[in-house]
């Protein structure tokens, strides 16, 4: 009697990539609900429009490249990257700089490296930092959170803000403003005190920023239901928010007018705990090791402060993951765990001595 | 309370050892026919002696051991040999080897048996040749031949002796079962083992907590006999070698070493028992507990299996249908391999037949992307990074698959269990083995070559200096003979010797001016220092990274041309006067 022939081991534990993929989807949701709470329907319509076109160039490069494309599809990477994209740009951006991000993203950063897997670099922050670079003026056009808008200004309807994002309308006055983190770079001069005081964007804030203190702790929520899940290990993000609050406290300077900012303004605004959670612990542009991982999400935290006290942009989790993503490799090649049975560790360049 | 050590990484599937554990080890009706592979084994062929066509009794010696790590193999069963041949046998690739083939007469009738009760009397080479001449082999899976394994423990003193009942591949029951009825006489073979090895400090069953029954009988046995049973937390792969003395012991085997390196031993209990039955009954290793299992069956049971029984055979007696079957596997779900036909025989190391359905074992859905969650490293239980070594085995990067330890995986497969994407990591893994094992013969094989051109090189040019210098000195001897005679070349002498001296003479006369001698001279003069320094060029370069024969080689040419420059310089000085 003939049976199959199948390599070992036969057993496998039922936790698919699509699965861990729709895990992370549902674990943003918290963040999803806070923002749109407070900044309205733009990042609803950023989400769809960033997973259309994520869908669609992920499908149309499949074609090209002769893969299956249901099957590709089915992973939901591109999804993933287009969720995290839409989170990321601003709110009543118009369609085209979403289309362009997300499009850059997955053609340009994922499927021309080889496809999920093979990208050097986070897609989503390929994608927006492309966006930044190229379009400064859309992209630090934000939307003033709920509780701070004027008595006779409102968020702009769901059909209202269609109409901005597709055909250019503009959005009343006093709907759009600084976030805190432009705030405090713009506010040279003037101490800690004296801007909390000026500012309502902090004066009424619980401990951060208006609007973005809950964002953040609604993504860390998030982040800590995937960790409780095994979807990542805490290395990386905790060593970056680690170094992020301990930059902060080292250079708090006592909210002189040359203090960058508090630790809790640092870890509770701009895209602290979206970066750190989900952007930091993306798996394929990362270091591999978990000591690797915890120098890679220092590292990235570091940037990210270097960047926002002393660099020319408010916030700066995309570019200090891309410069993190440069160096993973670098950080692999010395961090290769030590194997059973050997003394010490190896390097991953090591040569075989015996022969 | 001994302290237990916990491994990295590991895995928990699910045990599903409950199925196979509602009855005790039952016994198959004989079969007709039994298959005897000759290698059963880790090491050398067994040698055959018998021929087809003798009668041969139960525990009758077939074949002996080839080598000092090869194991000895018995009859079953009474009956005929009728054929010495190649078999498909149990192994992943479903190849063919030399198999016994023995028709059985029904009687089952026993060859007289000589044990060694006593065995307290005998001294450890006597025991460790008894066991040998039963053909005890590791019945935990990998098949080492325990008398090799016992001969390393006798050379190195031996403080730990290691007992490993883990069992920690889910549905296998066989070593739990033997213990649950058979305890007493597991912990026999103990005690010779450890007389055999010169009483060990410490002896130690390592076994995991899921056994609660096992580890009661054990318990119960081991009282007043200084034997430690030692339980500790479910977890795949624990009940490899190098994991269980880990966990025991919290010493590592170090990259390349045995057990034995660190005094230590370690045996299978189920050995353990062959051990027994081998010196005080004097019975060869012919039997074994197999455990059958799995949906596609509709019995679930252990088996005292005589060795050698068709698969077949033992799936026919248990209601096995073959539509239910999703595949057939020799081993446990995580390590062991599938069969491509039921007619291959039982072996020696043949813990489990597994024959799931395609619920339980369903056919595996196509690999995707390797997203390098990490998930597979968690699992490691020997620390590698399996996601890294995927990507240099697809890239076919000796070099970094070395630095990366790739020769420490032990293939247990936790990896491939947690792997999202569904790569056949372990897969890659052996082919790359192979691949660098083969690439590392064709290198040494290269390098042979090389060493026998060079070698030839040297030799030709050696030849062709000794050449040189003979050349050079008949020239010299002549030129001599010229100047002590120079009338000669008028004689009218007729024997051949005359006529050729006469030849040469009128030769070296057309060119005998002493200007165009001494330009001669020189050219030779210069060449030869040319050569010299090449071969002192050479003879560095050997004695850097030559072998001891490139550099006497090269010692003899340097010399050579030394030599010579010497003569032509010599010769110089003497014309140019």
């Amino acid at each position: 009697m003939a049976f199959k022939q199948v390599s070992s081991p036969h057993s496998h534990a039922r936790q698919s990539t699509g699965q861990i993929m729709q895990l992370v989807l549902l674990a943003t949701l918290p963040g999803l609900l806070v923002l749109s709470y407070q900044f309205g329907w733009g990042l609803l319509i950023n989400i769809l429009i960033a997973t259309i076109s994520a869908i669609s160039a992920e499908a149309l490069i499949l074609k090209l490249r002769n893969r299956p494309i249901e099957f590709y599809l089915r992973d939901y990477s591109a999804v993933v990257t287009a969720v995290l994209l839409g989170l990321a740009l601003p709110p009543l951006a118009p369609w085209w700089l979403v289309v362009v991000a997300t499009v850059f993203s997955i053609v340009i950063a994922k499927q021309l490296y080889g496809g999920l897997g093979s990208n050097p670099f986070n897609p989503a922050m390929v994608g927006y930092v492309v966006a930044l670079i190229s379009f400064p003026i859309e992209m630090t056009t934000w939307v003033t959170p709920v509780s701070l808008l004027a008595a006779d200004v409102s968020h702009p309807g769901l059909l209202e803000s269609l109409a901005i994002v597709f055909a250019g309308n503009s959005p009343m006055d006093g709907v759009t403003g600084a976030t805190p983190l432009d705030l405090f770079k713009h506010s040279d001069g003037l101490l800690v005190e004296q801007i909390y005081q000026n500012n309502s964007l902090f004066s009424a804030a619980s401990f951060a920023g208006v609007g973005w203190e809950w964002a953040n702790v609604a993504f860390l929520i998030g982040g800590l239901a995937l960790l409780k899940a095994r979807i990542f290990t805490w290395h990386a993000p905790m060593a970056m928010l680690g170094t992020l609050a301990l930059m902060s406290m080292l250079f708090w300077d006592g909210g002189s007018s040359n203090s960058p900012g508090s630790p809790l303004m640092h870890l509770f605004s701009g895209a602290s705990m979206l970066g750190a959670f989900f952007i930091v612990t993306d798996p394929v542009s990362s270091a591999v090791s978990n000591r690797g991982r915890l120098i890679y999400g220092a590292l990235i935290g570091l940037l990210v402060y270097v960047i926002r006290a002393w660099g020319s942009y408010p916030d700066a989790v995309a570019f200090a993951v891309l410069l993190g993503n440069f160096a993973a490799p670098f950080i692999d090649n010395y961090t290769v765990p030590r194997t059973y049975g050997h003394g010490q560790s190896r390097r991953a360049t090591d040569k075989e001595t015996s022969e | 309370m001994r302290r237990i050590w916990d491994t990295p990484g590991g895995v928990h599937p699910p045990d599903n050892k409950a199925q196979s554990l509602t009855s005790g080890i039952g016994q198959l009706p004989l079969p007709e026919k039994l298959i005897l592979p000759l290698t059963q084994h880790v090491g050398g062929a067994a040698k055959v002696c018998v021929s087809v066509g003798e009668k041969v009794l139960k525990g009758q010696k077939l074949a002996s051991a080839s080598a000092s790590i090869s194991a000895a193999i018995h009859a079953p069963s009474s009956g005929w040999i009728t054929a010495i041949e190649e078999r498909a046998v149990a192994h992943p690739s479903g190849m063919s080897a030399p198999c016994i083939e023995i028709t059985c007469d029904g009687e089952d009738r026993w060859i007289e048996c000589m044990g060694y009760p006593d065995y307290k009397q005998a001294t450890p080479l006597q025991l460790r040749n008894l066991i040998a001449d039963a053909g005890v082999a590791g019945l935990g899976g990998a098949g080492f031949p325990s008398a090799a394994k016992l001969d390393r423990g006798t050379h190195m003193p031996v403080d730990t002796l290691i007992i490993n009942a883990t069992e920690c591949e889910p549905y296998i029951t066989a070593d739990d079962i033997l213990i649950r009825e058979r305890a007493d006489q597991i912990i026999q073979g103990i005690e010779i083992i450890s007389h055999l090895l010169g009483t060990p400090k410490t002896i130690l069953i390592g076994i995991e907590n899921n056994k609660p029954e096992a580890i009661a009988a054990l318990n119960q046995q081991c009282q007043g006999t200084g034997i430690e049973v030692v339980s500790f937390p479910t977890k795949y792969p624990s009940g490899g070698e190098k994991q269980l003395i880990y966990i025991l012991t919290g010493k590592e085997v170090p990259s390349g070493q045995l057990p034995a390196d660190l005094g230590m031993v370690c045996l299978n209990s189920g050995t353990a028992f062959a051990i027994k039955r081998a010196v005080i009954d004097g019975e060869p290793l012919i039997s074994r507990i197999t455990t059958l299992t799995g949906e596609a069956c509709d019995i679930n049971r252990n088996y005292e299996i005589l060795i050698g029984t068709p698969v077949s055979h033992l799936l026919e007696q248990n209601a096995f249908n073959p539509d239910l079957c999703s595949r057939l596997i020799m081993g446990g779900p995580m390590m062991g391999f599938s069969l491509t036909s039921s007619d291959v025989p039982l072996v020696k190391t043949s813990t489990c037949i597994l024959a799931p359905s395609h619920t339980e074992i369903p056919d595996g859905d196509p690999a995707q992307a390797c997203i390098r969650c990490g998930l597979c490293a968690e699992a490691c239980p020997a620390s590698l990074l399996p996601q890294q070594l995927y990507w240099y085995a697809r890239a076919d990067d000796h070099e970094r698959l070395q630095a990366h330890n790739l020769f420490d995986c032990i293939e247990c497969g936790a990896c491939s269990y947690v792997c999202p994407s569904n790569i056949p990591l372990v897969q890659y893994y052996r082919s790359s083995k192979g691949d660098i094992v083969n690439a590392r013969t064709a290198k040494a094989t290269a390098a042979v070559a090389r060493e026998r051109f060079e070698f030839r090189q040297v030799r030709l040019e050696k030849a062709d200096t000794v050449r040189e210098t003979k050349r050079e000195a008949r020239r010299l001897a002549t030129e001599q003979a010229k100047i002590t005679s120079p009338t000669t070349t008028q004689s009218s002498g007729s024997s051949a010797a005359d006529i050729i001296k006469a030849a040469q003479l009128r030769g070296s006369a057309r060119q005998a001016s002493p200007e165009q001698q001494k330009a001669k001279l020189e050219r030779t003069l210069m060449a030869a220092e040319m050569r010299l320094k090449e071969a002192q060029q050479r003879l560095l370069q050997a004695t850097t990274n030559g072998s001891a024969d490139q550099q006497t080689q090269q010692l003899a040419s340097v010399e050579a041309a030394k030599r010579k420059v010497e003569q032509t310089a010599q010769r110089l000085t003497e014309v140019s006067h």
